[in-house]
């Protein structure tokens, strides 16, 4: 910086006002990269703690764990067959049912909706996922379940359970809580995820694609299932997935409806547990080691199962979202 | 019937079914809401607010509950803000074409959808275990690693939404970086990132399976936060379990409680983000 | 390659002026351009541009869009730097030293290098804050001065007269036109010695452009002024030189009405004609 005397002492001054710059620019650029990396850490952490947890019960029952249903705490013997059982049956549950509503709701918005009824409508539906856990555990106790007691299933058993070869299903008394209203509740609480993706991979469908097809005299629902559905496949499904990892994790609401039984019935009218279930009613109570661990466990299979849903729900959108790039 | 009717017909009969979807939606919130409303203004009163929990069969409120959730979500909320806002800068302003930030996007979208309880039990291992006791420190961070995903996914989609042409500007007066991204980027994004806050605030209040391993709870006032310390999702998810009517009932109003809180935060996002200055 | 390429920082034998002005001192050269090559990650934009640019004159760049002229104009004050795929090679000297070798300091070049963009980039604070903004980065003024400093960066600017009652209102606030005068405001506030201007008017209207361009007329008594415009009459009325791009070449440089009237390449009189671009 010598160039002229008369700029000199400015440039001097910016120089190292430029200099003092360029350290806080590096220690802001590096502190942010260190919280980023946090969440990597924290995910990291989150396997490790389990894993470490888990290993004394997976170590005594070995591969067993995963196929026993025989829970006991005074004899200390665990197995995790009935919550994985009650996890994977409640959330189908909740797909089977929850999916096609999210589909009609997606539907109703993006194509039938008067303009101005979109915003409202869909902050409604919005809400349902906002209202917590806890609330449709508490609701689902005490309004949902005796409802389904006193109607639903009474007309399930009468109906559906005289058929040949699906009676099994519904057999037993109408307890009101079980499988079968866990499942119902987890359907109204993957509602509005599922929508709200659905909602969003329908609106990358460009408006030219459907307009050609509306132009050929095609109806709505015609458009809906030969051109949008086809065009919009793995996002719907990286939805669904969504859904489902909600599902399967879902804790507060389940625990209170599902009857915490470690059993497996063949009756949806029947209780059981769930992996998250388990984890709520069981972990302040654990008594041995042994039980503690084995719930760890629960929580490392549950861990497991999730995460597998959610990173091939991610990579399904991503997909769609390359696709929309190129 | 010709082809053509039948085409109408299946037409309007999913465009009726589709309408009867959103009326069951609409009805669950409903549904759910004035259930809440019925049982839950019965337990407000002034009482609710000022008494203790109570002992079975006892008159009582839920004053130390209502006092752990906003001390634990306060903090929650103290910590897990800025390491998320941090955490979305760096993934918005710094991590132009980089691989290991793609990758740590991925997974903070993943632990945005992760079960609760899986981090509840992460706190319980790594710090109930090793401090040898549950604690209101330990409840709220756990809370605190819930809220830092959601703050990172808004405050990114946010600060991305920020034209690059006022990045440019601002350069181009010399500006450092660091300056841009907090005089300029934070305030052009300033609205969508608070909105990314109450809605994590919003998901924190109701979460109740992160706390049951933690927080735990505690019948008393308390104020250490080494201790157990009440809440109002574990003292609902505990008096709505238990034979008691009275326990019932303030399970009720603490529902209609933090139900209301929920929903005026969540509310008053969108207003908020509907005032955004963020304009492209 | 160039009509006009006196030897580097030479001053010139034969003073460049339009015939009106004949009576001002001979320009000085304020920067000179050396071969500049520019490269979005593979693709040349730019290949080896030579020109100078005058102090207290104003320069227009003209060209069809894609032939670089924005792209040079961002070689002036480095704001490319901002973006890793991109890098300019050649030499850019400035008060003797080429502010593109990787030692010489950014912000000492863009407090030098004002620039003002396309659309208004009004940051989102008061009037007030976006003038202050700039002049707070390099110097910590008592608050007395500062207003001063702002007042004489809007005077100058012709914004004052308009926006003196409402300072503490946001600057998005205000009109495209009003806007774009905040901008040139903000830019001079930082007393630069060069002000770069990319299409300042392209996206006003007719009205808010010609006090756009009267401004440009009051500030060439003291800066040295590159403006990039696609619109021709615009650059006819401002520079004193035009440089007509075409493909990342420079293919003509000289003295406005020399461009306009009787330019010696074919091609720039294909495009001041309106035959092509």
């Amino acid at each position: 910086m010598t160039a002229i005397p008369t700029t000199t002492s400015l440039e001097a001054r910016i120089g190292r006002w430029a200099r003092g710059q360029r350290r806080l620019d590096t220690v802001f650029r590096l502190g942010t990269a260190l919280f980023a990396f946090l969440v990597l850490v924290l995910l990291g952490g989150v396997i490790v703690a389990l894993v470490e947890g888990a290993w004394p019960a997976l170590r005594h029952f070995g591969p067993s764990f995963v196929t026993t249903e025989e829970w006991n705490p005074v004899t200390d013997e665990f197995g995790a067959l009935a919550p994985i059982y009650g996890t994977l049956v409640t959330s189908a549950i909740a797909l089977l049912i929850g999916v096609p509503i999210s589909f009609g709701i997606a539907l109703f918005i993006t194509e039938l909706c008067p303009p101005w009824l979109k915003r409202p409508i869909g902050t409604a539906i919005e809400l349902l996922a906002g209202i917590p856990s806890i609330i449709y555990g508490i609701w689902g106790l005490f309004v949902f379940a005796p409802f389904l007691q006193e109607t639903v299933q009474p007309f399930l058993i009468d109906t559906l359970g005289e058929v040949p070869g699906l009676g099994f299903l519904f057999a037993g008394p109408p307890l009101g809580i079980g499988v079968l209203t866990a499942g119902l509740i987890l359907a109204i609480m993957v509602l509005p995820f599922v929508t709200s993706v659905m909602r969003d991979v329908f609106e990358t469908v460009p408006p030219m694609v459907k307009e050609s097809a509306y132009g050929l005299g095609a109806t709505t629902w015609e458009v809906m299932w030969s051109i949008v559905l086809p065009y919009t496949r793995i996002g719907v499904v990286g939805g669904v997935m969504l859904g489902l990892g909600r599902a399967l994790g879902e804790t507060m609401a389940v625990t209170f409806v599902i009857g915490n039984a470690h059993d497996i019935h063949a009756s949806l009218l029947a209780p059981g547990t769930t992996i998250s279930a388990a984890l709520a009613n069981e972990f302040t109570e654990a008594t041995t080691d042994l039980y503690l661990s084995s719930l760890i466990a629960l929580g490392l299979i549950l861990f497991v199962i999730t995460f597998g849903v959610l990173v091939l729900a991610k990579l399904l959108l991503l997909r769609l979202q390359r696709q929309q790039g190129t | 019937m010709t082809l053509y009717q039948r085409r109408r017909l299946s037409n309007q009969v999913v465009l009726g079914l589709s309408l009867a979807a959103t009326a069951l939606g609409l009805f669950w919130l409903a549904a759910i809401l004035t259930t809440l409303l019925a049982n839950g203004l019965t337990a407000l009163s002034a009482d609710l607010f000022t008494q203790m929990t109570p002992p079975p069969g006892s008159q009582g409120g839920l004053a130390n509950a209502i006092f752990g959730s906003l001390v634990m979500t306060g903090i929650a909320t103290l910590i897990g803000t800025p390491v998320g806002i941090l955490a979305g800068t760096y993934l918005a302003e710094y991590s132009r074409g980089s691989r290991l930030a793609e990758v740590i996007r991925f997974i903070n979208d993943i632990l945005l959808s992760a079960p609760s309880i899986i981090i509840g039990l992460f706190v319980y291992e790594v710090v109930v275990l090793r401090m040898g006791h549950f604690s209101a420190w330990a409840g709220a961070l756990a809370l605190a690693i819930i809220v830092v995903p959601v703050v990172v996914r808004t405050t990114e989609d946010m600060l991305r939404l920020v034209p690059d042409t006022l990045r440019e500007a601002a350069a181009a007066l010399g500006a450092p970086k660091w300056r841009t991204v907090v005089q300029i980027s934070y305030r052009a994004a300033l609205q969508g990132i608070v909105t990314g806050i109450m809605l994590a605030v919003a998901r924190i209040s109701g979460e109740t399976a992160p706390l049951l391993f933690t927080a735990l709870n505690n019948q008393f006032w308390s104020t250490d936060l080494n201790a157990p310390m009440a809440n109002l999702p574990v003292v609902i998810f505990q008096f709505a379990l238990s034979p008691y009517a009275d326990w019932q009932t303030l399970a009720w109003g603490g529902a209609l409680l933090i139900t209301t809180v929920i929903l005026v935060l969540n509310i008053g996002a969108r207003l908020v983000a509907s005032w955004s200055s963020v304009k492209r | 390659m160039t009509v006009l390429s006196p030897p580097a920082a030479r001053p010139l034998t034969r003073p460049l002026v339009p015939a009106e002005r004949r009576t001002e001192p001979a320009p000085a050269i304020k920067a000179d351009i050396r071969n500049v090559h520019f490269f979005y990650k593979k693709f040349e934009a730019l290949k080896g541009i030579s020109l100078p640019l005058y102090d207290r004159r104003v320069t227009a760049f003209i060209g069809p869009s894609g032939c670089g002229k924005s792209t040079l104009l961002r070689v002036f004050n480095r704001i490319y730097n901002l973006y890793p795929e991109q890098r300019a090679e050649g030499e850019v000297i400035i008060d003797g030293r080429n502010v593109l070798e990787p030692g010489y300091d950014v912000n000492l070049l863009r407090a030098k290098v004002g620039m003002v963009f396309q659309k208004p980039t009004p940051f989102p604070m008061s009037i007030y804050d976006n003038i202050a903004f700039g002049i707070r980065l390099y110097e910590t003024l008592p608050a007395s001065e500062l207003d001063g400093r702002v007042e004489q960066a809007l005077q100058r600017a012709a914004l004052w007269n308009e926006v003196k009652d409402k300072l503490k209102q946001s600057g998005l606030g205000l009109s495209g036109g009003q806007q774009q005068r905040l901008c040139i405001a903000r830019a001079i506030a930082l007393k630069p010695e060069i002000l770069l201007l990319d299409e300042p008017a392209s996206a006003l209207d007719p009205i808010s452009t010609s006090k756009i361009e009267e401004l440009i007329h009051e500030l060439r008594s003291d800066y040295c002024i590159a403006i990039v415009t696609h619109n021709m009459q615009q650059a006819a009325r401002t520079a004193d030189f035009t440089a007509f791009m075409y493909l990342g070449e420079l293919i003509e440089y000289a003295e406005t009405e020399k461009i306009f009237t009787k330019p010696n390449k074919k091609q720039t009189e294909d495009y001041v004609t309106g035959r092509f671009g």
